[in-house]
């Protein structure tokens, strides 16, 4: 599992590449957490164009950045979901809480119209 | 398609979820699953034997081992076990109520038993306070 950030207009974009299971999951919080805090973005962005795998501890690992951004008013959206991706998070009831997107342009162009 | 089996005794710690599942996903492809159907083992896989080492082995010091068993069937039929010898589940029908976790302040959404009966056709539970058996079955389209 690799993790790369780009901050863009207020949201910090995580890429991850690899699984998300319990094992990698505590690391990409880690790295997360690290990077929000030095940067100036308000919302995190997850991009899970390269994650062929999640289990429910990424589901825990998506809902616990999402009660974090709560707190001070910022959102966690999804980007670049695929097939197994998407059926997970269809089971979990991720997607009634995480808007997601086809990409980071799609997120832009809704804030742009007051989100 | 013949009969086949397959078992597995791994040292409990985290680096093995990966190696766990990608080894049930290799066995199961001799039944010529779909992309899906093998997506399906792997995350039901990854869920039982997680909770086995973080549930059934919290706060264990010493080497633990899980153990998975596959079997497949000449009627496309693919049934697992998984098996820890941890503390058991002392009340196995709220843990598998969706979004029940013994650890809410872990970040565990309490959704692992729901991913398992929702990719599986099947799954049974069976514990002790020495030990969890989780059985699944699964029959590829
Ligand atoms: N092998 C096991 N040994 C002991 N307790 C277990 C075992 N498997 C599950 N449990 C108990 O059942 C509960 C529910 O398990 P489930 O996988 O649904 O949720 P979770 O592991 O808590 O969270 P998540 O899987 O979403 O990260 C656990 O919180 C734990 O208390
Ligand atoms: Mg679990």
């Amino acid at each position: 599992m690799d993790i790369q950030f780009v901050e863009r207009n207020g949201n910090l974009i995580a890429k991850i590449r690899g699984e998300i299971d319990h094992h990698t999951a505590d690391k990409i919080r880690k790295s997360l957490e690290d990077e929000f805090s030095e940067s100036t973005a308000k919302n995190i962005v997850f991009d899970f164009a390269h994650v062929g795998f999640m289990d429910s501890s990424g589901i825990g690992m998506v809902i616990g950045r999402y009660k974090e951004l709560q707190k001070t008013g910022g959102r966690v959206f999804a980007i670049n979901i695929g097939p197994e991706i998407s059926r997970i998070f269809d089971i979990s009831g991720l997607r009634k809480i995480i808007p997601c997107f086809a990409g980071i342009d799609e997120i832009e162009s809704e804030s742009g119209r007051g989100m | 398609m013949t009969e086949n089996q397959m078992n597995l005794t791994f040292l409990a710690i985290s680096e093995n979820q990966s190696f766990a599942r990608a080894t049930a996903a290799a066995f199961a492809s001799q039944l010529d699953p779909t992309v899906a159907e093998i997506n399906e083992i792997k995350t039901a896989v990854s869920e039982a034997v997680t909770n086995a080492m973080i549930h059934g082995y919290e706060g264990v010091e010493t080497d633990c081992f899980v153990t998975m068993r596959c079997h497949l069937t000449t009627n496309r039929e693919i049934y697992i076990e998984v098996e820890d010898f941890g503390r058991g589940i002392p009340n196995i029908e709220q843990a598998l109520e969706p979004l029940y976790t013994s650890k809410p302040d872990e970040e565990r959404s309490g959704m692992g038993f729901t991913v398992m009966s929702e990719f599986m056709d099947d799954l049974q539970v069976q514990s002790s306070p020495s030990g969890t058996i989780v059985k699944m079955h699964k029959k590829m389209v």
